[in-house]
């Protein structure tokens, strides 16, 4: 039962086949029996649960239910839940019972989805790999010494576990698409604007999204569905007509080009990855797809731009915790300075510090220019860049991820490496285009992800562009018969 | 680009986060890597090019000036470190 996509749970539920209190109970069961090991959830919530479940399970009885009402889903723990500890992953949060709902979690519990709890994450989404947590590092179900990537390593592990048929996560410089590559499942980040920030802990605003994590292509369209929409709370949410994101699932691809930046491909691809990329590509061209050499020059100054933008906004939007209003405060403050430096050096993490410290630099007076400003034209460098190809070709393709999961403490040590995983994925971000990474292959019983970026508001695009993919072969199914021990 | 650790206890209390003194070592270095890693912004071709803030190029959406929030203080406070009578207590700031 817990290897069901959304679209079969959906279909069961109608059919009758299982009850929505029978399907949480299982899932419930599972989290109890494996989460101790991969350690995915901060916060179970069997009674919250069960008890949306049943309140599903009667809108069906009654025949008010929606296409998804009775489904359960799990919450990355960076969406405000009313009543609900709302954690970010960090010990300044530790305490923090939310007063409201994220957008995200209204619209999902307006469509019926069952809450099974909130997800494990890299403290205030920043890390790459689920390690900067204050709950402790998750683990890959794939291989238990292994990192499940981050920053939504909870929901990704989750998904991949079978503790979940699909989790919300946020993606800032990857943070969606990279955990998704290294756990083997499908990854969704929308364009900037495209699902609502409101009750979604802000790190950096110009470049946060939050986006679907499931089992399949066809579930993430469904899950968008849920999520997708304006938002007048979230001032940067963006008018679009509603769309029905499955709608073009089934559409051939005949006529369709793929773009291969030659900066992505020239970097020392880690051989395995390569040849898992190049077979995905020979079934896009099966599938009727054009594959084109393209340019994007500003590749090798996307991580760079993102570790000034991102920081700076980071410094700014971590400013609100100061121990005064709510979250961690230190103990005995001699004055109000003491109480301001020891809360946020007490309640944040080294990486976060590491951020704010950097984000504080580059805002500062006599640096903001050379660091901020610079950063930012770069920014729009990056995103011309972006526009250029997107006129020659319909999705940009190359591997999500340099390396397949890595071991556990290993890349802890030098900040710069774990930020050099963000390679593929970072421009994206700041471009604040759309990208989805599914599985296309495994190297030594490791996932490996194939990116695929798209136009701005292209997600039915990119969306059918995974479906037919998937429909080609069983990457995306490669945990149905595993367990986790 | 190196910075020194008086740099970064100055950055730290910039920044309002205490840093402790046998930690300022490791902080020194790891941000020194990172400028170095920023620091090859400085060559990009950025001349004539103007700052990008907003990846879609959005303007602030602005609303009516008029009141919409409703006062739920009571609630907010409830998880406050320390309040009375409505207001947030911390250390005496005026002597």
């Amino acid at each position: 039962m817990h290897r069901k996509t959304l679209a079969d749970i959906a279909q069961g539920l109608a059919q009758k086949e299982f009850s929505s209190v029978e399907l949480t109970e299982n899932y419930l069961r599972r989290i109890a029996e494996f989460d101790r090991t991969l350690n995915s959830f901060i916060t179970v919530l069997p009674e919250h649960a069960l008890a949306q479940a049943k309140q599903a399970d009667q809108l069906r009885a009654q025949n008010k239910a929606g296409p998804l009402t009775g489904v359960p889903i799990a919450h990355k723990d960076i969406f405000c839940t009313t009543g609900i500890k709302t954690s970010c992953g960090s010990k300044m949060l530790d305490n923090f019972i939310a007063p409201y709902n994220a957008t995200v979690i209204e619209k999902s519990h307006a469509a019926g989805l069952v809450m099974l709890g909130k997800t494990n994450m890299d403290e205030f989404a920043m890390g790459s790999s689920n390690e900067n947590s204050f709950y402790g590092p998750v683990k890959n179900p794939h291989d238990l010494n292994r990192v499940p990537g981050g920053s939504s390593g909870g929901s990704a592990a989750a998904v991949a576990a079978g503790l979940a048929p699909a989790a919300t996560g946020t993606d800032t410089g990857g943070s969606i698409r990279q955990p998704a590559a290294f756990c083997g499942i499908t990854g969704l980040k929308p364009t900037y604007g495209r699902v609502s920030r409101w009750g979604m802990i802000a790190f950096a605003s110009s470049l946060d999204q939050a986006g679907p994590m499931t089992q399949t292509a066809e579930d993430a369209a469904l899950l968008m569905n849920v999520l997708a929409g304006f938002d007048a709370k979230d001032s940067t949410s963006i008018h679009k007509p509603s769309e029905d994101f499955t709608a073009k699932l089934k559409t051939s691809l005949v006529g369709k080009k793929i773009g291969l930046p030659r900066q992505f491909f020239a970097h020392n691809m880690d051989s395995a990855i390569e040849s898992a990329i190049q077979n995905a590509l020979k079934d896009y061209e099966k599938l009727g797809v054009t594959l084109v050499d393209i340019d994007l020059p500003t590749t090798d100054l996307a991580i760079p731009a993102y570790y000034v933008i991102a920081p700076a906004e980071c410094s700014s939007n971590l400013s609100r915790y100061d121990g005064v209003r709510f979250g961690y405060r230190c103990k005995n403050p001699a004055d109000l300075e003491d109480l301001y430096m020891r809360s946020r050096g007490e309640g944040f993490g080294h990486e976060v510090k590491r951020r704010i410290l950097i984000g504080t630099y580059v805002l500062s007076a006599g640096y903001y220019d050379a660091y901020y400003v610079q950063a930012q034209k770069v920014r729009r460098l990056i995103k011309q860049d972006y526009e250029q190809a997107f006129r020659q070709v319909d999705f940009i393709a190359g591997p999500t991820t340099p390396t397949t999961a890595f071991p556990l403490n290993n890349k802890n040590v030098d900040p710069v490496t774990m930020y050099l995983n963000d390679i593929y994925t970072i421009a994206v971000n700041l471009a604040g285009l759309p990208s989805i990474s599914i599985p296309c292959g495994m190297s030594q019983q490791l996932p490996i992800g194939l990116q695929l970026i798209g136009n701005y508001f292209s997600e039915s695009d990119l969306l059918n562009a995974a479906h037919r993919f998937q429909q080609t072969n069983d990457w995306h199914k490669q945990l149905l018969t595993q367990s986790i021990r | 680009m190196f910075l020194d650790e008086h740099q970064v206890s100055n950055i730290a209390l910039l920044a309002r986060i205490a840093i402790n003194q046998k930690d300022i070592g490791d902080y020194t270095q790891d941000l020194s890597n990172i400028l170095t890693l920023i620091d090859q912004l400085q060559n990009a071709p950025t001349a004539n090019i103007s700052p990008l803030s907003n990846p879609l190029e959005q303007s602030q959406r602005l609303r009516p000036d008029t009141v919409t929030e409703t006062n739920q203080r009571d609630q907010f406070q409830c998880h406050a470190p320390l309040t009375e009578q409505g207001l947030y207590l911390v250390p005496r700031v005026i002597e």
